[in-house]
């Protein structure tokens, strides 16, 4: 039998103190996460105890400034894709995308904020004490980051902000969002960010219920003349799209990763099942069409994250070109779709009835394949930046 | 006061031990290893005692191969604060660590080691035992409790019939049992920071023990398949099976 988490023992870019951190994250999780995770997928969200839980265990800050609290000295970005896997194991993104929501927030911050901004965000943020989200996606749409609508007018030392931003992660528990807003002329030399107070008057906000990333609070946030002191804009004015965009590599590589992970645990639920299940008088394993399958799960899980370390390797050592992000991210959320899919098909009827791990990731390759950049926005961009085409 | 920890690399509790085909005992090529459970608990209560104020310095110590290293490192990002490396490639037995063991403490001059009750590949539960023996210090073992006061500790034993509850002089050695408390997780910070701590490597030899084994494995064989259970159509025909088989009255 074939262990799911020895892989990282026969790659290059894992050694033993990823697997000290993996051994870590996994008894966190096994401890403080697994007991609850379906309670909070009934919930909708994560309690905010569960913040502060990983931060004391070091996962919130992991590859931060240790001058805000964060813990960088020593870690390299697979320190972060084993903390991926780890967290993964439970069989439910929303964990990931809700509890590491600052992972797409904090960065613009600490990339283009004052150091008065940084200095009051990043430390209560790293310590779980408080939530950070990103608003890009407007209801009018996410794909065309540069066309978006929100306004901010300034009025002397405000901004004042009008319209409104759509399936935010962490959005009903926020306390600051990260946002996009048009502060100049059309395109995407008109945006900037602005860190909004969710306290602010004028800010509201709606829970969206959703297929999958259940324990995730998914929000869309209504901005009416809310009044933004101008020293929350974060970088300079009509700056702000470069701060997006440069977001974008790491988030793609993390969701690629994320699929991944999500797919072996798809595969060891299978295989598990296909061990013990029988039909006609023997296993399912012993059935050759079945062991296909998993071979084949197992074959395109294996390929994608060869791609994906490679990609984490290149993003590290400055060897990195932007497309590829693009490209790795449609290709593990469609390695995910089929291993999902042929999981849940090795299962049967179990893989429909809630209380699989199966069952959910199933629920949840949508909202990979969406999310983030979708698959067609991200293979154009892709094609546009390798072989030119307007 | 110094607590030494000794502690043990084994086989992952996750993992399903497979017998070597020629029957010479379990195959650990690729298996993933860890701290053997009763010593997390150990190292947990130890730094419990130092937190509380009642120990200085707790000290890991293992008997091993080179990459008995990483358990304690792994007792290091737990909070250990130095650690002993006494390494060896050959097989020890109970009665070698226990002697290493007590080496060990005739030089650090420990009040308290706090061992696992038994480690569970081998199940042996004996090397504390042994220790308190060469030592000729007293010894509580299957530690459910552990209170420590000035120059004495007292331990509530899980016993068959419930809690037994003794009383140590110090030094002492404690055995620790599953119930004993529930070890931590080390914090990611604190796994690079185990890095820098300091690690000693020794060999059998610094300390002038022999631990050639006194027993020889003859063969290790897995355990027996359960065969399948018959379904029997009432309480009479249960009964009956029972008496066939020799079972009850
Ligand atoms: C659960 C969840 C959480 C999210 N969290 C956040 C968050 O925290 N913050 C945030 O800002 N956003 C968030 N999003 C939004 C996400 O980034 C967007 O859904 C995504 O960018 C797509 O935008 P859209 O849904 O408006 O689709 P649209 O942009 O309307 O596109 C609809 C479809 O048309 C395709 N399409 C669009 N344009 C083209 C074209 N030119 N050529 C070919 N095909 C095209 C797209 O690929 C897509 O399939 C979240 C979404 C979900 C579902």
């Amino acid at each position: 039998m074939t262990d799911f988490d020895d892989w990282r023992a026969r790659s290059p870019f894992y050694d033993e103190s990823h697997e000290a951190l993996a051994q870590s994250v996994r008894r966190f999780v096994a401890r403080e996460i697994a007991p609850y995770i379906d309670q909070w997928e009934a919930d909708g969200e994560l309690p905010r105890d569960l913040h502060r839980k990983a931060a004391d265990a070091g996962i919130l800050g992991l590859r931060y400034p240790e001058a805000y609290g964060g813990h960088s000295e020593g870690f390299d970005i697979f320190h972060g894709m084993t903390q991926t896997e780890e967290l993964a194991a439970v069989g439910a993104g929303g964990l990931t995308a809700s509890l590491m929501t600052h992972g797409i927030g904090l960065p613009p911050v600490l990339a283009l904020g004052s150091d008065a901004l940084k200095d009051m965000v990043a430390p209560p943020v790293l310590a779980g004490e408080k939530i950070i989200a990103l608003g890009i996606t407007e209801p009018s749409g996410g794909s065309d980051v540069a066309g978006l609508k929100t306004r901010a007018e300034r009025v002397g030392d405000h901004y004042v902000v009008n319209g409104s931003k759509m399936f935010i992660t962490s959005g009903m528990r926020a306390d600051w969002l990260t946002c996009a807003v048009r502060t100049g002329g059309a395109g995407a030399g008109g945006i900037s960010l602005l860190l909004i107070d969710i306290d602010t008057p004028g800010v509201t906000r709606t829970r969206l219920d959703k297929m999958g990333w259940r324990c995730s609070d998914t929000a869309a946030i209504y901005l009416q003349d809310v009044r933004v002191p101008a020293d929350r804009l974060i970088g300079p004015e009509n700056g702000g799209f470069i701060g997006i965009m440069r977001n974008f590599n790491s988030e793609r590589l993390g969701m690629a990763m994320g699929c991944c992970a999500f797919a072996r645990v798809c595969l060891k639920e299978a295989v598990q099942w296909a061990q013990t299940r029988e039909t006609f008088g023997k296993t399912l394993v012993k059935h050759q069409s079945i062991r296909i399958k998993l071979a084949d799960m197992a074959r395109r899980i294996a390929a994608t994250q060869a791609w994906v370390d490679q990609c984490a390797w290149g993003l590290e050592n400055g060897r990195d070109q932007p497309a590829d992000f693009a490209m790795l991210k449609v290709q593990a959320t469609q390695m995910l779709e089929i291993v999902a899919r042929e999981a849940a098909q090795i299962l049967g009827g179990a893989s429909y009835i809630t209380g699989s791990k199966v069952e959910r990731i199933y629920r949840e390759v949508r909202v990979n394949a969406i999310g983030g950049g979708s698959e067609e926005i991200m293979l154009d961009l892709a094609g546009r930046q390798l072989f030119g085409g307007k | 006061m110094k607590i030494l920890v000794p502690v043990k690399r084994v086989i992952d509790y996750n993992v399903k031990p497979r017998v070597k085909a020629d029957g010479s005992g379990v195959d650990l090529a690729n298996v993933k290893m860890s701290m053997n459970p009763f010593d997390e608990i150990a190292v947990e209560e130890a730094l419990r005692i130092k937190e509380a104020g009642n120990a200085e310095e707790v000290i890991a110590v293992s008997v091993g191969p080179a990459k008995a290293a990483e358990t304690l490192r792994t007792a290091l990002a737990m909070g250990a604060d130095r650690a002993i490396l006494i390494e060896t490639d050959e097989t020890v037995e109970p009665l070698a660590v226990a002697k290493l063991l007590a080496k060990v403490a005739a030089e650090e001059n420990p009040g308290l080691i706090l061992l696992g009750k038994q480690a569970i590949d081998d199940d042996s539960n004996q090397t504390g035992q042994m220790l308190a023996a060469l030592l000729g210090w007293g010894q509580a073992t299957f530690a459910n409790t552990v209170t420590v006061e000035a120059g004495s500790i007292t331990v509530a034993r899980d016993v068959d019939g419930g809690l037994q509850t003794v009383k140590l002089n110090t030094p002492a050695i404690v055995t620790t049992d599953l119930r004993l408390n529930e070890p931590r997780y080390a914090s990611l910070p604190n796994i690079m920071k185990a890095k820098k701590k300091p690690l000693d490597t020794k060999t059998p030899g610094d300390y002038g023990v022999d631990i050639t084994p006194r027993l020889t494995t003859l063969k290790v064989a897995e355990p027996p398949v359960r065969s399948a259970g018959i379904k029997v159509a009432d309480v009479d025909a249960l009964v009956e099976k029972l008496k066939v088989l020799g079972v009850g009255a």
